[in-house]
């Protein structure tokens, strides 16, 4: 689960890392009352959308009059931002974030992220602030200094000095590193994040170490723990089709293409996706029904992948292990009859039950495309979406 | 001999008198030599008590000494199975298979970390489980749709699975053992650690590797394999058409960072000598023409 900048940063101002002050706003008179309140006379006008690239894309401008950031705040909040990490069609900005303006000396970077091969929570520091970290690993990867986390001794003094010195942190501002180092891991370990990123953190001139960004993600396994997480969730910030599959359990992913999948397991649902594109086709979607679908789930199932506009066929592909074929087989017969199917439909069933399953499809009287394997069913399916 | 389990294995179940751990339970001593092998289940409110005659006992560490069980199957719900897994290793067993969906990564990096130099070795957390085909199963998996033969299987992923052995099965090949790692981003055993196993056991003759995008899991173990793995190895890495950033299903299948495409994959693995089909529905072709 994603948060939005000013939240994230929220949450870490209560682990002694040190912000800009910050007021979010949801209108135009808000910014400005925003920037009254925060004093001074160089404000920050920042777009609030999960993605990243705002910068680039013109969702963050400086302001040196009230004047300014109301016009700036105008311009910014409902615009269509596109970033290199929306969609193509951008997304429209809900929220903004005014604060106070900052004088940077230098900019660091600094990120947390799990590292699968060593199991434990890697630190990454960078003297290349504000750059796109994934193109620093590219180009100069010495530049990035790795410490990895012991998850019961957390990151120690040493540790969080050592990585600041590598980085360039000026000496009179190493303790405020090691402080805001330290309190990046706490915040990082005990809100079950599975993502953390200050890009840029600066040191001011005033010798001060600060974070300019914030970005956190959340583990979403975790959050039955984290009702105060939760409760940041904003709708506006994801896809509508991804929230109603949520609803039901079901997890669906929409893609370019015109072939509905669905599929029973994760790793058999890509390779329906990579199968289809092998023979000539385009997947619509990556959706996993699990290992408990029911009639009704299916229904939900059919309903999220008629929504496509662009969808010409549709390939069911189960492998009836737990879940038996004649229980999917009724669903698919009442999904098919209760959405007034428009679109050629290709099943493949296999596994436990298969020719009960097979036989409730045949004598239901729909038409319907049966495939014996995935090479099959996916040659039909392409052919049936012309 | 097969792998990590055998008709010797003798298996307890943490989570009996849930739901899952009952229905589970009951498949697997149905299975093969399942009536001699499942020997005890664990819940710490309902010792005394038993499941169709098997007997409940209030922790591992009393389910081993009181039936000598060396194996763990876990199907305790995702916030307490970490605390599961943990009980298991300190109880010193062999072999742990955790089942379990959702468990929280930080809770699996602890339970990690606890287990450095400890004996026991563990299968998942998000895991379809083991199967020595024939003899004994342990996991949710179909056990009907196996035989046993000489080919070893691993993968990171459920359904997956199961289509590459009915591939195999429909070319006539049975396998040795049959083992879902998890798809999960912390997890026990990796593709390394099993291929490892299967190399040195004398009752199979060639693995099928199954992999899927994120982590470099699949990378690891090729590259061991250029080097050490004296019986052939066949693969098929799922998600070559899987956007980055999007996380597909399982916690731990999304390229992040650039990092983790099955393009890439495939590559590292056909360079160290594995052979690859891009094709999901060309497993087992692939894996025949090699023996």
């Amino acid at each position: 689960m994603k948060i939005h900048e000013y939240q994230a940063k929220e949450i870490l101002r209560k682990y002694n890392v040190i912000t800009p002050k910050g007021v979010a706003c949801f209108s135009v008179n808000e910014a400005v009352q925003a920037a009254q309140q925060l004093g001074g006379d160089v404000w920050a006008v920042k777009a609030q959308i999960y993605a990243g690239g705002r910068g680039k894309g013109g969702g963050v401008k400086v302001a040196k009059s009230l004047d300014e950031v109301r016009q700036r705040a105008s311009e910014i909040l409902n615009m269509r931002l596109i970033t290199h990490q929306t969609s193509p069609e951008g997304q429209i900005v809900h929220r903004l974030f005014i604060e106070q303006g900052i004088q940077i000396e230098k900019e660091f970077y600094v990120g947390m992220v799990v590292d699968r091969g060593r199991q434990r929570v890697c630190l990454m520091a960078s003297s290349e602030g504000g750059m796109e970290i994934e193109k620093v690993a590219a180009e100069t990867p010495e530049k990035i200094h790795k410490v990895f986390i012991d998850p019961i001794a957390g990151l120690s003094q040493q540790q969080a000095e050592e990585v600041a010195q590598k980085i360039g942190i000026p000496k009179q501002s190493l303790s405020g590193a090691v402080t805001l180092l330290q309190g990046l891991y706490q915040a990082f370990d005990e809100t079950d994040a599975s993502l953390l990123e200050i890009n840029p953190l600066a040191v001011t001139v005033e010798q001060q170490v600060m974070a300019l960004d914030a970005k956190m993600n959340f583990d979403e396994n975790a959050l039955f723990r984290h009702p105060e997480i939760v409760a940041l969730r904003d709708l506006d910030e994801e896809d509508p089709v991804e929230i109603e599959a949520s609803k039901h359990e079901l997890s669906y992913i929409p893609l370019d293409g015109n072939i509905g999948c669905l599929v029973n397991g994760a790793g058999l649902a890509m390779a329906t996706m990579d199968i289809i594109k092998l023979y000539g086709g385009n997947p619509a979607n990556f959706l996993d029904v699990g290992g408990g679908a029911t009639a009704e789930k299916v229904t939900e199932a059919f309903k999220l992948m008629l929504r496509n506009s662009k969808l010409k066929g549709i390939l069911v592909n189960i492998f009836g292990g737990i879940m038996k074929c004649d229980v999917i087989a009724q669903g698919i017969v009442a999904a098919a009859r209760d959405v007034q199917l428009t679109v050629p439909l290709v099943v493949r069933l296999e596994g436990t039950n298969v020719d009960l399953g097979k036989k409730i499809l045949a004598d239901s009287g729909l038409k319907i495309i049966s495939a014996d394997n995935m090479a099959d069913a996916a040659q039909k399916a392409v052919n049936a979406a012309g | 001999m097969s792998i990590l389990i055998n008709h010797n294995s003798r298996v307890m179940t943490q989570g009996i008198t849930g739901k899952t751990g009952q229905f589970h339970t009951r498949m697997c001593r149905d299975y093969a030599n399942g009536k001699a092998c499942f020997v005890a289940g664990v819940n710490p409110r309902k010792p005394g008590e038993n499941f169709e005659g098997i007997p409940v006992y209030a922790t591992v560490k009393e389910a081993k000494q009181q039936t000598g069980a060396n194996v763990s199957v876990i199907y305790v719900p995702p916030p307490f199975a970490a605390a599961a897994i943990d009980e298991a290793v300190e109880a010193e067993l062999d072999l742990v298979i955790c089942i379990t969906e959702g468990i929280p990564v930080r809770d699996m990096i602890r339970t990690r970390y606890k287990m450095q130099g400890k004996k026991t070795r563990l299968i998942g957390p998000n895991c379809p489980g083991i199967i020595t085909p024939d003899e004994i199963k342990i996991g949710i998996m179909p056990g009907y749709i196996h035989k046993k033969g000489r080919i070893g299987v691993v993968s990171r992923s459920g359904t997956l699975t199961y289509e590459a052995v009915a591939q195999l099965m429909s070319l006539g090949l049975g396998q040795s053992t049959c083992i879902g790692i998890g798809g999960d981003p912390v997890n026990g055993l990796k593709h390394l650690d099993v291929m490892q196993l299967f190399n040195d056991d004398d009752e199979t003759d060639a693995v099928m590797m199954v992999g899927e995008i994120g982590g470099t899991d699949e990378e690891d173990c090729a590259r061991w394999i250029k080097d050490h793995m004296h019986k052939p190895v066949v693969g098929f890495i799922a998600g070559v058409t899987a956007p980055p950033g999007k996380r597909m299903g399982h916690a731990g299948a999304i390229i992040s960072g650039g990092k983790g495409t099955a393009q890439e994959k495939l590559e590292v693995m056909e360079s160290c000598g594995v052979r690859v089909t891009r094709n999901p529905a060309e497993m087992g072709k692939l894996l025949k023409s090699v023996l």
